[in-house]
């Protein structure tokens, strides 16, 4: 009964105008295109200079800037209003003010002082724009400092070099921490989104009554929904595993066996998911609307963008109940730090504990007739 | 249209000497302070075209979804093909053939495949089915659209495809509601000879209906005003009762008690 | 009969078509708040949506756990180790032995930070210059890695300066650092514009091209089509309710916005919702563009849910910043609609600059929402006739 019935759901996917382009399409969309677009910003801060005093040290330091390699200059300006006109007009995210004497007050006063104003509208990149600027400030100082001080027995020029490292991903590529996750999302909209309007839809077009009358029990009306769209998320997954390793030379340090086992559970549990909706929702707009709105949160609480230890007690609580978390947490464990299944228990518990609450939530709100 | 047998078999109905395929008892159905359906009885005999009349909103499908298991009663019993139809809803189902006023076969599958699917579903053997869908394409005329899908058919073929999946199993019983909705007479006396083929075949016929002149191809009627059943018997009795011609004037008059409105 | 005659004489037609408008938005209304959930949702979301993005996506660092690996234990050292705990971005979880054991601190989690500090520090920092602090981060997630390097240099530049102020050293340049329009730093200041023009685009382009795909794939669009009502009569009585929705929205997240989130509007009030009702209209037209286009629910959802909001969530430069893309995206980028929204609102409400400001971005977005208007029409006629 079951291979009848699945047949007319893999004819059904097939036959449809949208479904297969959009299981290759999205998939390329994120593994090609999304690393062109998340570049990240810290790398690229645009530097308007405003040189008042155009002396040897003055230069020196726009030069310390330029080369540092965060800072492109794309603002060469008279005066501060005009400098800041440049930020007004998104052509500039840091001012560098070097004020007229700056090199003659550094030399016969000792002291001289220079004015760094960022555009502060995104945090990140006001906050990085100004720190590095005075990292490379206090590092042209002590260079100066050494210049004139070094014969000098009165003083000890304290001196030291402050080396980054960034591990696991040392260029700082955004993408090698986003595709990973990404990669997630498309599992989630295929085996959990995709069924579940599949089944609204049938409810909305009556379909599904034609279907309540014969003796198809529900366990095999639901896992004939299921079972195409697990095949068809996990060829999605693929696809993404094989663009990410060719274009992008993305390989997971750790087992890809250990991300399939992983992705399976994380499935049973988001179309456990995707089926409570659609036991719910009477309609396609409510069913689409009831699982942005979960997704979103989900989304959000997940840590997909920002850490979940950066954020607020609350919502850290809130994460704990958010299945995608645990599954971008063993895409990324894997991807880029190479964890075996051993390290990833927890995480495979939580998601066993997801999809047996889902699934045991969908199997008891479902009902072939109505009340 | 009324064949004598079929008279002599209503009659045995009537007087209890048959066993029901579909019986009936007390059945009501409430939606809130609203009465669907209420306090329904009637048994229906193997073999016969059993009509439902009543105006929109009589509760002609609420009583129908009762007894094919996709709604509960409120209360009252019903029983079909021998099965309770609260407590054995799904083996009630494997006896049954459906068709609901909407139509409601995959649009996006092909006539054959929408054959072969619910074929399938009802556990006709896989060596059986494409042998059996050819034949029935051929008695159809519809070999040439054999291959066509489903959303690009004629909604009077349509409709005789639903009607011929629905039974394609061989059902005991095929419940069909409002079969005949918005296609032309020629159509509609069509599909009727197909229904008659069916209960030739001895698969019983129950069908709700608007139109009177289709309440004269049934063996028995039962007209449900309100929700309630204000008659039942065959089509020849209640004429004569009401010492009209046609079964659209007996509806006329029993349709004036209404007080519902129609949705 | 009489008095009816004179009426049509006198005044033909437009009232009769501005009742039926009337009565056919209270139709569309009364549809819209039947459905419960829907209009739960509707109204819910953009306050789910505020907070998420204003509290889910929290770039500021706080009480980071640091490990430091200190082979020389002198007092620079500590002084450091000393000087990071003073911030209120780190706290202190353990020293290691070996440099071995720093790969299992990544991997247990927990700790964003480990500093090494290089053999005989406080001798080298001050006679060879050869101190070396190494500031090892967790490069996966490139923005806090980021973050936590900057803010850890900044700290031990800072103990340096103390060095120095204890020696009173000559040659000091100080700088002074300002920090506009958001002065705390608060990753919201720019997620805010970004946060309403999806919202809108959400609400306005999705809802107007399902409902009418769905009436289309019900049937009961072409009852309507062939009543006497003309069809742009029919259509905007559709999007009469999505813009009040999208209206109620936009005030729900202002207020949120600057009552919760605390990003005030710098800016002129009219100025803003001129130019947020402007992309309520470029929204509903591209809605009405998707519903002239498409017959079914599904696909509605698709091009609505995935082709239009990816790249308007990626592509406008509400997270990534546009300059840094491939410049065939840039082009992209040009017209999403979003983009110039966004632009503008920032102008406005952040930093509070005046119409002179936006008026590219003004222009651009009216000459969407005509281009849109025009082309849905045209497209509705053709299927019409």
């Amino acid at each position: 009964m079951l291979k009848y019935l699945l047949e007319k759901e893999f004819k059904q996917f097939f036959r449809n105008r949208f479904l297969p382009k959009v299981v290759i399409v999205i998939p390329l969309m994120v593994t090609l295109i999304f690393p062109l677009i998340a570049n990240f910003e810290i790398k690229n801060i645009n530097l308007s200079i405003v040189d008042s005093d155009k002396s040897p040290y003055s230069q020196q330091l726009v030069q310390k800037a330029q080369a540092s390699g965060y800072y492109r200059i794309t603002n060469i300006s008279e005066n501060y209003d005009n400098a800041l006109k440049s930020i007004e007009l998104d052509q500039a995210d840091v001012i560098l003010e070097i004020p007229i004497n700056f090199e003659k007050d550094l030399v016969n006063e000792k002291a001289a002082a220079v004015m760094i104003t960022a555009n502060a509208v995104s945090g990140v990149k006001g906050g990085l724009g100004s720190a590095y600027l005075s990292s490379i400030i206090s590092d042209f100082n002590t260079n100066v400092r050494v210049e004139w001080l070094q014969s000098d027995s009165r003083f000890v020029v304290p001196r030291f070099e402050i080396r980054p490292l960034y591990w696991y991903n040392p260029m700082l590529e955004y993408y090698v921490f986003m595709i990973p996750a990404l990669m997630i999302m498309i599992l989630a909209i295929i085996c959990g989104f995709l069924p579940a309007l599949n089944i609204v839809g049938e409810k909305e077009n009556g379909t599904i009554e034609q279907m309540n009358v014969t003796p198809v029990s529900k366990f095999k009306f639901i896992i004939s929904k299921l079972i195409p769209h697990w095949v068809v998320g996990f060829v999605s997954l693929t696809i993404c595993f094989v663009v990410a390793r060719l274009f992008y030379n993305l390989i997971p340090a750790g087992s890809i066996l250990t991300i399939y086992i992983l992705a399976s559970v994380f499935v049973l549990a988001f179309s456990g998911f995707g089926l409570v909706v659609s036991n719910y929702a009477k309609t396609l707009q409510q069913a689409m609307f009831m699982m942005f709105f979960f997704v979103l949160t989900f989304i959000f609480m997940s840590g997909l963008y920002t850490p979940v230890e950066n954020m607020p007690q609350w919502a850290q609580i809130i994460s704990h109940f958010s299945p995608l978390k645990y599954m971008i947490q063993v895409l990324r464990l894997v991807y880029l730090k190479g964890s075996g299944f051993t390290e990833l228990l927890t995480q495979f518990f939580a998601l066993s504990a997801f999809a047996i609450f889902f699934n045991g939530w969908a199997v008891i709100s479902y009902r072939k007739s109505s009340q | 249209m009324e064949k004598e047998t079929d008279i002599e078999n209503c009659k045995k109905v009537l007087l209890g000497e048959f066993e029901p395929v579909i019986s009936a008892k007390n059945l009501t159905k409430t939606f809130g302070h609203f009465t669907a359906v209420d306090s329904i009885s009637f048994d229906v005999a193997k073999g016969e075209i059993f009509g439902f009349l009543g105006a929109n909103g009589a509760g002609k499908t609420t009583a129908m979804r009762m007894l094919c298991g996709l709604l509960k009663p409120t209360s009252g019993k019903g029983k079909v093909a021998g099965y309770d139809i609260e407590k054995q809803s799904e083996q009630v189902k494997k006896n049954i053939g459906y068709m609901s006023q909407k139509f409601s076969l995959s649009e996006d599958l092909r006539v054959w495949e929408n054959i072969r699917l619910y074929a399938g579903i009802y556990g006709v053997h896989e060596r059986e089915i494409a042998p059996r869908t050819d034949e029935l394409l051929r008695q159809l005329g519809f070999e040439s659209e054999k291959n066509s899908l489903v959303k690009s058919l004629p909604l009077g073929w349509k409709q005789k495809l639903a009607f011929s999946v629905s039974i394609f199993h061989n059902p005991k019983i095929v419940f069909l509601d409002e079969p005949t909705g918005g296609v032309d007479p020629a159509a509609r006396r069509q599909f009727w000879e197909l229904i008659y083929q069916a209960a030739d075949r001895g698969i019983t016929v129950f069908v709700t209906t608007h139109y009177m002149d289709e309440a004269e191809y049934c063996n028995r009627v039962c007209i449900l005003v309100d929700g309630r059943i204000e008659a039942i018997d065959l089509p020849r009795n209640l004429k004569e009762q009401f010492n009209v011609k046609s079964m659209d004037e007996v509806f006329q008059q029993m349709a004036r008690k209404a007080t519902r409105k129609a949705d | 009969m009489k008095f009816f005659n004179r009426w049509h004489e006198k005044q033909p037609e437009k009232p009769i078509r501005m009742r039926q408008f009337i009565v056919f938005t209270q139709k569309e209304f009364k549809h819209i708040f039947r459905d419960r959930w829907t209009t739960l949702i509707l109204l819910v979301l953009p306050i789910l949506m505020i907070i998420l993005f204003g509290f889910g996506i929290n770039t500021e660092i706080k009480n980071t756990k640091f490990a430091v690996y200190d082979p020389s234990h002198d007092v620079a050292t500590q002084g450091i180790v000393n000087k990071l705990l003073t911030s209120e971005y780190f706290t202190l979880s353990e020293f290691v032995n070996t440099p071995n054991e720093i790969e299992n601190i990544f991997k247990e989690k927990g700790i964003g930070l480990v500093v090494v500090f290089s053999e005989k520090f406080y001798e080298n920092l001050l006679h060879t210059g050869d101190a070396q602090v190494q500031l090892i981060t967790d490069g996966t997630d490139p923005n806090t890695a980021s973050i936590l390097t900057a803010y850890a240099s900044n700290l031990i530049f800072s103990y340096q300066q103390d060095l120095i102020s204890a020696q009173d050293i000559p040659y000091q340049i100080k700088p002074e650092i300002k920090l506009l329009y958001n002065p705390t730093l608060k990753g919201v200041y720019s997620t805010v514009p970004g946060i309403i023009g999806v919202i809108l685009i959400l609400i306005c382009a999705m809802m107007t091209s399902i409902s009418i795909a769905r009436e289309k794939e019900q049937g009961t669009m072409e009852i309507l089509l062939v009543s006497p009502m003309k069809p742009i009569v029919l259509i905007l009585a559709k999007v009469v309710p999505f813009f009040c929705i999208s209206i109620v929205n936009l005030v729900t997240i202002l207020l949120l916005s600057v009552f919760v989130l605390e990003v005030p509007i710098v800016g002129s009030l009219f100025l803003l919702i001129l130019v947020s009702l402007l992309y309520i209209f470029v929204a509903l037209s591209i809605g009405l563009l998707i519903s002239s286009v498409v017959d079914k629910q599904m696909v509605a959802l698709l091009i609505s849910g995935m082709a239009l909001m990816l790249p308007f969530v990626y592509l406008s430069g509400m997270m990534f910043p546009i300059e840094s893309m491939p410049i065939v995206l840039q082009w992209i980028s040009n017209i999403i609609p979003a983009k110039w929204f966004i632009i503008a609102m920032r102008n406005i409400m952040i930093k509070g600059l005046g119409f002179s400001s936006i008026v590219k971005e003004v222009a651009i977005l009216s000459f969407m929402a005509l281009f849109f208007i025009m082309l849905s029409l045209k497209k509705f006629k053709l299927r019409l006739e």
